[in-house]
């Protein structure tokens, strides 16, 4: 296959960058996206030019490094696949492909495609978890959780941490993240206790980062490699009023 | 070199628990005057970093990663090992131990195994209270399945994604510790060096990825979570940047490496579909549970497997092994379909591959209920492949997945350098020579909760370290090293790309030490391995400059480890004249084929120690005796 | 820590109210209510329009009795213009954090979930505001109508609609408020929480009959008037 590439370089955060063309040849069908990237690499090595910085790691769409637009669309076009899933074959020879990094101002540029998602980091910091402190858990089997609820949650909890999310959307909303963790530990008999003050923080923290809001374009999940439902996203907002109606520590 | 194991003397059902209560304890007021280094976030390192700052002490937690949430660990599928029994099935902690001991065939350390097997009951209650969404009953209990050849239903699972689901528990509890200020963490940040004063670790010498600022870290200890080294190979299952450079930098810093030939191949990844490859993908080996393995009988056969008939076709692993079948262990199932291959039997365009055959599952359960098992593994087959496991066969090959060498460690997880800690894969483990399905993420979590907060704690309570300075002479010496090093690599300007180097000591890896090794493919890799280091500092070319992202010269860097470290892997599988686990020497296998182990000889853990640029690493042994699990020839027939 | 933490954060905290406010997911929260009461208005407005086919009288009956009660007139508009001032800023506040969440654009974006309701709520909403305001000046004051005749709604209307000009910008602006009220009708139940699966679709299902019913209800006036139906 022969195709040719429109990929967004920059050099670092403080400079401007800019969509460069190349030309890749010798692309095989079966190869993945980030395979065809390796080989785009090892011929601008071969040429003395500088490779493209992407981010990548495990390449079974699981640990969430990677994200790129693909054409427009946050890890290309196939439903629930993360970029290191896709594969060229679902490409046309001669096809043109335009290669640009997540934006948001949350998430800025470092490097060509890769760039800083540590805002997902500070919001699960702000209340994204249980508090139990190692040695302190009671016997697994006494707390039961309904097989309904546990698999929903397992639904919610899937997310890789992606951004893909927060790239699609019209809005540049981490809805859809912040309330898959948030409904993961709501739906859970052991997140009852900190239920109410955790959406609240989250939802704070979320905000701070400077996220824009929900206006259910739903394009995050349509794009989401792992598929999770916007549902979540009214959830959250139903944990939210729950929250504030019943009140922090009232009597 | 001293090797003192420090395997607490009495009954080994109570050694740990005695040795508990016997460790020193830190004053809690002094706690926070300890700082402790965490280089590594995965299973081990964040459950480790959370656990010591929740006890009080300063953490400071280094990865390469963008997040901790995305180590290795996170892809881990199948499930996590506990004795508990729910399933009335007979499981108990000696069953565990005596599984994992026997499956690593005898090649572990059985205090240490004993310990593991305790622990794992106290790991799923941690876990589950920290909100892992384990598989549940309708009753609301934990589910549990059987896994990899066990005979009882022991492993706790979370779908398709048991790695990513502790992995998220852990991550989370050590966000929780970051947000209180007790544990500091650096993402995007390289270990490149260990630094040693007075003859105990006192910190770090890390390169910032983004800034390339290569800078100190002092500390009262170090520990080393940073996974295994399956890397080497080029084509593993690790994640691209799993590397071996924190440990090999130990190493080179007087840290013993125990047993580096001891890798494990998994039998069930998609085989390799062109040069282009840069990661074999695995797929959670319960699919043997109801997979059946077969390849044709007739040499180069190339009918789609629809045309061959069942007559036609050699379930080989349930002719030979007809007791477990299908779910023999790893390291047999992986050997056993590399023959039918070498045989010219194999399936696929290369000819290296079986079949994994669902069509009689389907006919039997139903498609509905294969979906439900598997659902999710049969969509990355078919995503890779593009073809659909439900009408036609899977392909597999093995591949390599695990590490069970590593860096030596005592009972208290401590290496052959004092203040120097190695947990989870990076340290030579409880799997002796082949770890069992569903059990590393049982280890990474019991050292990362449960026994280094303990031994650590001990260690610095009793250790008399006195203040280390961020402008000692050591920290000087070793970031002019580091940066010489990165410097060096920069100007080479030569006309090869660090993975074209990297590609082929891979091949020359698993051509000559991977599932089969014999005396002569050892020596002959051993003299090619120096031809490739050599190449790679001649005629590497990493483009760019050092004081912004530059994931060639990261790569660079490791490959350079990796091109040291498999030539000690080799040595050590050459010494190592016998076959056990996963370690198979043609030479030394029974009449039907089966490994050979040589206990008079090579009962021991075999401890490698750096002897300078030019020397060749001094072998030091750590025997080890059985009193509880009669050594025996493991026999899955 | 935990303490600490604790009474720290409770001190740096705000006003519930206030934090609600500030919050992205509370002012969606008040732009479905303010939403919602906006629908039930255009809901009644346009059942209480219908009664012009059953002739002058009777519409002006209606409108004389609307108006008969000056203390609940006033209250109705009161809240109604309270709505749609906090529905209005809270909008205005959150497409400004939309907008500055992303500073750099996309030289391709592609659209693989949204709809075109959904990416034109930010036009359809000042657009209807706009037209709110001259709607407002032509039959409810009469500013920019040169027939309008005070207390004769019927006459107004159809001397209104009979010039073609405004009959069409009154059924664009019905269109415009179909795509609005479309989009804010379902996805006011996500804001508010109030979502199932299970009923998800039938919430789909009820916005899109209640927009058809009650923009057909609003166009069929001009449309009629234009046609030579009502005169």
């Amino acid at each position: 296959m022969h195709l040719t590439l429109n990929v967004w370089r920059q050099k670092n955060a403080s400079v401007k960058g800019k969509l460069v063309r190349y030309e890749a040849d010798d692309i095989n069908p079966d190869m993945s996206f980030l395979e065809m990237l390796d080989v785009v690499n090892w011929q601008l090595i071969g040429k003395g030019e500088e490779p493209i910085a992407f981010e990548h790691d495990c390449r079974e769409g699981i640990c969430g490094s990677c994200g790129m637009m693909i054409n427009g669309v946050a890890h290309g076009p196939r439903p629930a696949t993360a970029t290191c899933q896709l594969h060229m074959r679902h490409f046309k020879d001669g096809d043109t492909i335009y290669i640009e990094p997540w934006r948001s101002r949350a998430f800025p540029v470092l490097k060509d495609l890769v760039v800083d998602r540590s805002a997902f980091d500070r919001i699960i910091q702000a209340g994204g978890y249980i508090s139990v402190s190692t040695g302190s858990a009671p016997e697994a089997n006494s707390v039961l959780v309904t097989k309904q609820n546990s698999d929903l949650a397992m639904d919610a909890a899937a997310c890789i941490g992606c951004g893909a999310c927060v790239a699609a959307c019209p809005n540049g909303s981490a809805s859809l993240f912040t309330s898959a963790k948030i409904s993961h530990l709501a739906l859970l008999p052991q997140g009852q206790p900190e239920r109410e003050g955790r959406v609240i923080k989250m939802v704070e923290a979320m905000d701070r980062e400077g996220f824009g809001n929900c206006t259910m374009h739903r394009e995050c999940e349509a794009v989401c490699p792992k598929a999770i439902s916007v549902n979540f996203i009214a959830r959250m907002n139903r944990e939210y009023l729950r929250s504030l109606l019943k009140g922090e520590g009232l009597p | 070199m001293e090797l003192n194991p420090k395997i607490p003397s009495g009954p080994i059902e109570q050694s740990w628990d005695r040795h508990r209560s016997e460790m020193k304890l830190v004053n809690p007021a002094n706690k926070r005057k300890h700082t402790i280094i965490m280089v590594g976030s995965g299973l081990a390192g964040a459950s480790a970093a959370a656990s010591l700052a929740e006890l009080g002490y300063q953490v400071l937690c280094f990865c390469y990663q963008d997040s901790p949430r995305r180590a290795h660990s996170i892809a881990a599928q199948g499930g996590i090992n506990a004795a508990k029994n729910y399933r009335n099935d007979g499981d108990s902690v000696y069953r565990l131990f005596y599984d994992t001991v026997k499956g690593g065939d005898f090649r572990s350390r059985e205090a240490n195994v004993y310990r593991l097997a305790q622990l794992s009951v106290n790991i799923i209650d941690q876990c589950a209270a920290q909100g892992v969404p384990f598989a549940r009953e309708y009753s609301g209990l934990l589910d549990n399945r059987s896994f990899g050849g066990a005979q009882v239903s022991r492993t706790f699972y979370a779908r398709g994604q048991t790695g990513q689901q502790l992995l998220l528990g852990a991550y989370q509890a050590l966000e929780r510790q970051i947000h209180a200020g007790q544990v500091k963490m650096y993402p995007r940040t390289e270990m490149l060096d260990l630094v040693i004063i007075d003859h105990c670790a006192r910190g770090i010498v890390a390169r910032n990825l983004l800034t390339g600022k290569i800078e100190s870290y002092v500390a009262d200890a170090v520990v080393l979570a940073t996974g295994g080294y399956a890397n080497v190979f080029y084509l593993s299952t690790n994640a691209k940047n799993s590397n071996a450079t924190a440990i090999w930098r130990a190493y080179k810093r007087g840290a013993a490496f125990a047993n580096p030939c001891f890798t494990q191949i998994h039998p069930t990844c998609i085989p390799v579909s062109g040069h282009y490859q840069s990661k074999l993908t695995l797929m959670s080996e319960s699919l043997r549970n109801d997979g059946r393995i077969w390849v044709p009988k007739q040499k180069d056969d190339k009918r789609p497997a629809i045309q061959i008939l069942m007559p036609e076709r050699d379930y080989y692993l349930e002719r030979r092994y007809p007791s477990f079948g299908n779910l023999v262990p790893r390291d047999v199932a992986s050997r056993a379909a590399k023959e039918v291959c070498d045989e010219g039997r194999g399936v696929g365009a290369h000819g290296l591959g079986v079949y994994l055959d669902f069509a009689e599952a389907i006919k039997a359960s139903g498609v509905a209920v294969i979906r439900e098992k598997y659902g999710n593994l049969f969509e990355m087959y078919e995503r890779i492949t593009a073809e659909n496991p439900y009408e036609v066969p899977m392909r597999i090959y093995p591949a390599v997945h695990y590490t069970m060498g590593g860096l030596w460690v005592d009972y208290n997880l401590m290496s052959t350098i004092t203040g120097l800690f190695v947990i989870g894969e990076a340290n030579f483990s409880d799997h002796g020579a082949n770890r069992l399905g569903a059990s590393a993420l049982m280890q990474g979590l019991a050292d990362g909760y449960f026994i280094l907060p303990y031994t650590l704690s001990d260690y610095l309570a009793t250790a008399k370290l006195d203040k280390a300075p961020l402008d000692h002479p050591a920290f000087h010496e070793s970031e002019g090293q580091v940066a010489g090093r990165v410097k060096k690599l920069l100007s080479i300007k030569g006309k090869r790309t660090a993975d074209s180097i990297h590609q082929e000591l891979g091949k020359l890896l698993w051509n000559n030490c991977g599932m089969v090794r014999t005396k002569r493919d050892l020596q002959h890799a051993l003299e090619k391995i120096p031809e490739i280091r050599e190449e790679f500092w001649r005629n590497v070319n990493v483009l760019g400059v050092d004081d912004e992202i530059n994931q060639a010269l990261e790569k660079a860097g490791r490959v350079a480890d990796f091109l040291e470290l498999a030539e000690v892997m080799c040595l050590d599988a050459l010494e190592r004249a016998e076959s056990c686990g996963c370690h198979f020497r043609e030479e030394f296998q029974t009449p039907d084929g089966e490994a050979q182990r040589d206990d008079e000889h090579f009962c021991h853990v075999s401890a490698w120690e750096y002897a300078g640029e030019q020397g060749k690493p001094v072998m030091h042994k750590e025997l080890l005796e059985f009193e509880y699990v009669t050594p025996s020839q493991r026999s899955y027939k | 820590m935990s303490v600490d933490e604790f009474s720290m954060s409770a001190e740096k905290r705000s006003h519930w109210l206030l934090s609600f406010w500030r919050s992205t997911v509370g002012k969606k929260v008040v732009m479905a209510l303010t939403g919602a009461i906006g629908v039930g208005y255009v809901v009644a407005h346009m059942l209480g329009n219908l009664q012009v086919f059953e002739g002058a009288e009777k519409i002006n009956a209606y409108a004389a009795l609307l108006k008969s009660n000056l203390g609940l007139l006033w209250t109705a508009r009161s809240i109604l213009i309270a709505a749609v001032g906090l529905h209005i800023v809270a909008a205005y506040q959150l497409a400004r954090t939309s907008q500055k969440s992303r500073p750099v654009g996309y030289k391709r974006w592609r659209s693989v979930g949204s709809d075109f309701a959904s990416r034109t709520m930010r036009w359809t909403g000042p657009l209807l505001g706009l037209f709110i305001v001259y709607h407002l000046l032509h039959l409810t004051t009469g500013a920019v109508h040169p027939d309008f005749v005070e207390a004769d709604v019927y006459q107004n209307v159809i001397s209104g609609f009979r010039v073609w000009y405004v009959s069409v910008i009154y059924i664009v602006a019905m269109l415009m408020l179909a795509l609005h009220l479309y989009h804010g009708a379902w996805s006011m139940f996500e804001s508010l929480g109030v979502n199932h699966p299970k009923y998800n679709r039938l919430i789909r299902a009820l916005a899109t009959i209640l927009t058809a019913i009650v923009v057909a209800g609003f166009i069929a006036i001009p449309a009629a008037v234009l046609l030579g139906f009502i005169s």
